[in-house]
C-alpha cells in the first residue's frame, strides 16, 4: 500500500546517522504483504542502536516470516531529531525493512524490556497515526500489543495496550498470528471480539477485559468481566530451547550498535536464586540449549555474519554444563581470519570464572568486570548473591597475576537491609581490590558502578520500599566520601532515574496517565539523560493526585492486593514471601539445580522441568552450590521447607520493625532504599573490553552502571 | 605501510540508492565483514591488537553515492583477482558491489595520496524542490567557471576557514538531462571541495543527489583509473564492469 521511501529519503539528509532508518542488514527480508496474512509490525521503543540486537524481536521476526500467513517488518523509535522532521512533513511511523507505514501493519507489537522506555511506546502509537488510548481505537487501526519482561506488571500501560504476552514468545506468537489473520480476512471487524479471541490464548492478557475495584488507595481486586476469560493468566515457557534454534539469521547491523557481535543463547532461566533480580525469577526453570546446537550456531553464524566475536549469552554463562569445553574448543577452532574473541557477559565470581576468562582472552587482558552486587557478606545473604570476600578476592587476584589490569565491580545500593556498614563495606572491597591488583601491577585499578535498586514485581523484594532519592544520594555520597584519595573509580546510577523507574515498575492501572502525561510533557527517551527530567514525573503524579512516595518508598504488606498479583510467573506467592522473609533473616537459599527443590511453583505447575545437562554442580564455583559454601565458616543455608518462617500474618509494623532493626537509620521506614534496573545480563564478568557507543554529544543513561564519576 | 611479501590487490566498489545513508567507515566495517564471510587471506599487521591491513581511498559522504570507490588489502597469499567480485558481491549490502579488481605493484603509492581528482554527476533544484531551469544554470555555470576566486568557509579541524575553491574545479558543465545534473571534476590534490560547495556559488541551487563517477590519477601527463594504476598487468577482459 504506502511505501513511504520517496517522503523519507528527503529527511535523511538532514538527520543524524540516516542509517538508522534504512534497514538493508544482512538477514534483514522484505516480506510480500497480502493473502490475509497477518502483518506484524514488531516495534523496539527505544533507538535503533539499543533495539537492535534484541535477540527477543529477532526470533519473532523470523518466526512470523517463516509462516506462510503472518510477515513481520522492524521498526525503532526515530531520534528525536528524525521525529521532527517527520512530523513536520507528515510521515508516520514506518518499518525499517520497506519503509511502510506502520499504519498498514495489523499487529504494532512492541518489546518492553526496560519501564523508562514506556513514554516512547505512547510516542510511537501516536507516530503511526494510532490513538494512544485502547478505548479511542477503531477496528481501521492495528492491534497494540507488547511482549518483554516488563509485561509482567502489565497495569501501568492497560489503558495503552490491547493486549500483552506473558513469558517466552516462540509458541504463542503463531496462535496470536492465527487469530489476527482470520480477523484480517473477516474484514477486520469489531476490535472487542477479536480481543476476546485473543483472551483465550494462553499466556496473553486483555487488560480490557478486566475491572480493578479499589480500596482507597489499594488494588482490592482484578476480575475478569467474561467467564471465558482467565482470572490469572500464566506465563508462557517453551520447554526445550532445543526445539528453537532461533535467531537462525541473526540481523548484522550496518551501524555500530550495543552487543555488535554474534549472540548466541546458550540457556533461557536461572535458578541462582538472587532475590532483586526479576530476570532470574520469572525465566525459571533453567532451559540448556543442548551443547552440540550451541556449537552449531556459533559456527554457522561466525561463518555467515563475518562476525569476530561471540558472545554466549543467559543469565549465567559459566553455569552452563561443559561452559569450559565448549568454550576452549571455539577459541582453539580459530581459522585463521584474524581470530574469534568470545565474550560471557554474565558470570559468576570465582577463580573458575577467571580460568575461562583466561582460556578465551589470551592477549590484551585488560579490563574484567564482576559484579559482587552487595559489600558485605551480611547483605549479599539478604540479597541471596551468594558471593564469598574469598571468592571475590581470589578472582580478582587469579586475574591480576595472569595479567588483567582493570577490575570493574558492580554493585546494587539501598537494597533491604542495607546499613551505612554495608554500603560501605564496598569501598572496603574496592580498595582491598585495588591492593591486590598493585601487588601484580602499578597499573591496577578498580573502577565501582553502582545503582540504586528498583524493587521487581514478581521477586521476593517485590513488597520492599525502593529508597527514596534523598537517600540513595545520601549513600552514593558516603561512598564518594569513603573512596577518596583511594585508586578506585566510582561511578553511579541517576538516583532520579531509579525514582521514575520505581514508579512505572510497581504501578497500578492509574500511573498510565501519569506516563501520559510525561509523554505530552514531551518527556521521550527517558532511558537517555539528557531527555529525563524528574520533574515532569512528580509533575505528572502532582497532576493526577498521587502519591510518589506510596507507589515507591513504601514497604508493601503481605495481605495487599499486588497490582500484577493476576499475572503469574508461576512463583508461589508463599514462596516469594518466604524468600523475602528469609531475606530479612539473612538466610542464604542454594541452586535448586543441584540441591532438592524448594517448590518455588514453577516446575510442578507448569510440568516443566530443569534441562540442564550435568548433574553435578560447576566445578570451582561456590555460589549457591551448597557443598562448597560449607567451606565459610559462618554461612548459614536453610531450606525453605525445612525452616520455620515467618507466620503469614506478619503485617506491616512487623515487616517496619524487620527493617527498621536492620537498617542504620532510625526512619527505616521511610527513607528506605531505592534503586535502579539492574542489567542482569550485564552484570557480571565481562572479559573484553566494554564498546563505548558514541551517538554524537549524547550518550544514553546507563542502566546498570554510572554516568557521572566521583 | 605495504610489505615486500604479501600481495596487494585493489578493488574498486560501487555505493548506489538507499545504502548511500551509510557513513564512510561503516561501509568500511561492512567490507571488512564481507572479507570475513569470503575466507581472504588477510595480512594482519603486528602487535598489540592485530587488525587487518586494510586502506581505504578518499572518504565519500554520507548520502553521497559513488560507481567509483576503491580500497587496497593486502593478501598472504595470491589469489586469482578476477573472482573477487563474485565471491564479494554477495556478502555486502544491496548497493555495494565489488566491479573490479587487480593486483597491485609492490609499494603501489596509496590511494588518497594518489588520487588527484573526481567525477561527480550532481542533480540541482531549487532549495524549495522545484526544478531549475537548463539555460539559467548554463550561463551561471559560466559565470562561476570565470570567477578568479570562490570563497567557501568552511569547518576544518573544528576551526572555521575560509578558502578559495575555484582551484579545485577543474570542468563544470551543465548536462541535457531532465532533471538538469552538473557534471564537476574537482581535484582533491593539494585540498577537495564538496560539490555542495561548488554550488553554493551558483545562489539559490541546492544538491538534489550526487554521484562519484570517476577517479583519477593524473601522473606524467597520463590520466589514470585506479585500476590502471600501480597495478600489475592483466588480460583486458578480466576486468569486470
Amino acid at each position: 500500500m504506502s511505501n513511504l521511501w520517496p517522503r523519507v529519503e528527503p529527511l535523511l539528509a538532514r538527520v543524524e546517522k540516516p542509517a538508522r532508518y534504512i534497514g538493508m542488514e544482512k538477514g534483514s527480508l522484505a516480506p510480500v504483504h497480502g493473502d490475509g496474512k497477518a502483518a506484524f509490525l514488531l516495534i523496539y521503543p527505544d533507538t535503533y542502536e539499543i533495539g537492535l540486537p534484541n535477540q527477543g524481536l529477532q526470533i519473532l521476526y523470523e518466526l512470523c516470516n517463516e509462516r506462510a500467513d503472518a510477515v513481520a517488518e522492524r521498526a525503532y523509535a526515530p531520534w528525536t531529531d528524525m521525529e521532527r522532521a517527520m512530523r513536520a512533513a507528515g510521515v508516520p511511523l514506518f518499518s525499517v525493512d520497506t519503509q511502510r507505514a506502520a499504519a498498514d501493519f495489523d499487529v504494532l507489537a512492541f518489546n518492553l524490556s526496560a519501564e523508562l522506555v514506556y513514554t516512547n511506546l505512547l510516542n510511537l502509537v501516536d507516530l503511526a497515526g494510532v490513538p494512544v488510548r485502547n478505548d479511542d481505537r477503531a477496528p481501521s487501526h492495528p492491534l497494540v500489543i507488547a511482549g518483554g519482561h516488563c509485561t509482567y506488571n502489565p497495569e501501568p500501560l492497560a489503558e495503552y495496550v490491547d493486549a500483552f504476552v506473558i513469558g517466552d514468545g516462540e509458541e504463542v506468537i503463531g496462535e496470536i498470528a492465527c487469530v489476527v489473520g482470520a480477523w484480517k480476512r473477516g474484514g477486520r471487524g469489531s476490535r472487542a471480539a477479536v480481543l476476546r479471541e485473543l483472551a483465550t490464548i494462553p499466556g496473553v492478557y486483555v487488560p480490557s477485559l478486566y475491572d480493578v475495584d479499589y480500596d482507597g488507595p489499594f488494588v482490592r481486586a482484578v476480575t475478569p468481566r467474561f467467564a471465558d476469560v482467565p482470572a490469572v493468566v500464566d506465563k508462557r515457557t517453551v520447554a526445550d530451547l532445543g526445539d528453537w534454534p532461533y535467531p537462525k539469521n541473526q540481523l548484522v547491523p550496518l551501524i555500530e550498535v550495543v552487543h555488535d557481535r554474534l549472540n548466541v543463547e546458550i540457556f533461557r532461566g536461572c535458578t541462582r536464586g538472587c532475590r532483586f533480580c526479576q530476570a532470574g525469577m520469572i525465566t525459571r526453570p533453567v532451559r540448556e540449549r543442548p551443547e552440540e546446537q550451541v556449537r552449531t550456531m556459533v559456527r554457522d553464524g561466525l561463518k555467515r555474519t563475518g562476525y569476530d566475536e561471540v558472545a554466549l549469552t543467559s543469565l549465567s554463562s559459566a553455569d552452563f554444563s561443559g561452559i569450559d569445553r565448549v568454550v576452549a574448543d571455539l577459541v582453539n577452532e580459530q581459522d585463521g581470519t584474524g581470530g574469534v574473541s568470545v565474550s560471557l557477559p554474565s558470570l559468576r565470581v570465582d577463580a573458575f570464572t577467571v580460568g575461562i576468562a583466561s582460556e578465551i582472552q589470551k592477549v590484551r587482558r585488560t579490563g574484567l568486570t564482576f559484579a559482587p552486587e552487595a559489600g558485605t557478606w551480611r547483605l549479599r545473604q539478604v540479597i541471596n548473591k551468594l558471593v564469598l570476600e574469598d571468592d571475590l578476592y581470589a578472582a580478582v587476584d587469579a586475574a591480576f597475576s595472569q595479567g588483567w589490569r582493570r577490575m570493574k565491580l558492580y554493585f546494587l545500593t539501598g537494597l533491604p537491609t542495607e546499613m551505612d556498614d554495608d554500603t560501605l563495606g564496598i569501598a572496603d572491597l574496592a580498595r582491598h581490590v585495588v591492593e591486590l591488583g598493585r601487588k601484580h601491577t602499578k597499573q591496577a585499578s578498580c573502577t565501582v558502578s553502582v545503582g540504586g535498586f528498583v524493587p521487581k514485581p514478581h521477586t521476593p523484594f517485590q513488597w520492599f520500599g525502593q529508597n527514596g532519592v534523598d537517600e540513595l544520594s545520601r549513600k552514593i555520597s558516603l561512598l564518594r566520601n569513603a573512596l577518596k584519595g583511594s585508586r578506585a573509580q566510582l561511578k553511579w546510577h541517576d538516583p532520579a532515574a531509579s525514582f521514575a523507574e520505581g514508579l512505572a515498575s510497581r504501578g497500578d492501572r492509574r500511573i498510565g496517565r501519569v506516563i501520559e502525561r510525561v509523554w505530552r510533557a514531551g518527556g521521550t527517551f527517558q532511558e537517555w539523560s539528557e531527555h529525563f527530567a524528574l520533574e515532569r514525573w512528580l509533575d505528572a503524579m502532582r497532576a493526577e493526585g498521587l502519591d510518589p512516595d506510596w507507589y515507591v518508598t513504601r514497604h508493601r504488606t503481605r495481605d495487599e492486593v499486588l497490582p500484577w498479583a493476576h499475572v503469574q510467573a508461576g512463583l508461589h506467592p508463599d514462596f516469594l514471601w518466604d524468600d523475602w522473609q528469609n531475606a530479612l533473616a539473612e538466610h542464604g537459599l542454594p541452586d535448586c539445580r543441584w540441591t532438592p527443590c524448594y517448590d518455588c511453583g514453577v516446575c510442578t505447575d507448569y510440568a516443566l522441568e530443569h534441562v540442564v545437562a550435568s548433574p553435578v554442580a560447576p566445578a570451582g564455583g561456590s555460589q549457591g552450590t551448597g557443598q562448597d559454601l560449607a567451606r565459610g565458616a559462618d554461612v548459614r543455608v536453610d531450606f525453605l521447607g525445612m525452616k520455620p518462617v515467618k507466620s503469614p500474618g506478619a503485617d506491616r509494623r512487623e515487616l517496619a520493625g524487620v527493617l527498621v532493626r536492620r537498617s542504620a537509620e532510625p526512619t527505616g521506614w521511610e527513607a528506605e532504599p531505592e534503586s535502579t534496573r539492574i542489567s542482569v545480563s550485564e552484570a557480571g564478568i565481562r572479559p573484553v573490553d566494554e564498546q563505548s557507543l558514541s551517538t554524537g554529544s549524547q550518550r544514553r543513561a546507563p542502566s546498570s552502571e554510572g554516568d557521572k564519576q566521583a | 605501510m605495504r610489505g615486500t611479501d604479501g600481495f596487494p590487490v585493489r578493488l574498486q566498489y560501487t555505493k548506489l540508492g538507499k545504502i548511500r545513508f551509510l557513513g564512510h567507515r561503516d561501509v568500511a566495517r561492512a567490507l571488512e565483514r564481507a572479507f570475513r564471510v569470503a575466507r581472504l587471506p588477510l595480512a594482519f599487521s603486528e602487535g598489540f591488537s592485530p587488525h587487518p591491513k586494510v586502506s581505504f581511498g578518499l572518504a565519500l559522504s554520507t548520502g553521497h553515492e559513488s560507481e567509483a570507490e576503491y580500497v587496497d588489502l593486502e593478501l598472504v597469499e595470491p589469489l586469482a583477482v578476477d573472482a573477487l567480485p563474485g565471491v564479494l558481491t554477495p556478502a555486502l549490502p544491496d548497493g555495494v558491489a565489488v566491479v573490479g579488481a587487480a593486483a597491485l605493484v609492490e609499494r603501489a603509492p596509496a590511494l588518497q595520496d594518489a588520487v588527484t581528482s573526481c567525477a561527480w554527476l550532481v542533480e540541482v533544484a531549487r532549495p524549495d524542490g522545484s526544478p531549475v531551469d537548463r539555460d539559467e544554470i548554463r550561463e551561471q555555470a559560466e559565470t562561476v567557471s570565470a570567477l578568479p576566486e570562490i570563497m567557501v568557509t568552511k569547518r576544518r579541524k573544528g576551526r572555521e576557514v575560509t578558502e578559495d575553491i575555484r582551484p579545485v574545479i577543474r570542468q563544470l558543465t551543465v548536462c541535457d538531462t531532465a532533471p538538469v545534473m552538473l557534471k564537476m571534476e574537482l581535484r582533491t590534490q593539494p585540498r577537495s571541495a564538496r560539490p555542495g560547495e561548488v554550488l553554493a556559488a551558483f545562489g539559490e541551487l541546492t544538491e538534489v543527489r550526487a554521484l562519484r563517477t570517476h577517479q583519477w590519477i593524473e601522473r606524467d601527463g597520463a590520466r589514470l583509473e585506479p585500476l590502471d594504476a600501480d597495478t600489475r598487468p592483466r588480460v583486458p577482459e578480466a576486468r569486470a564492469s
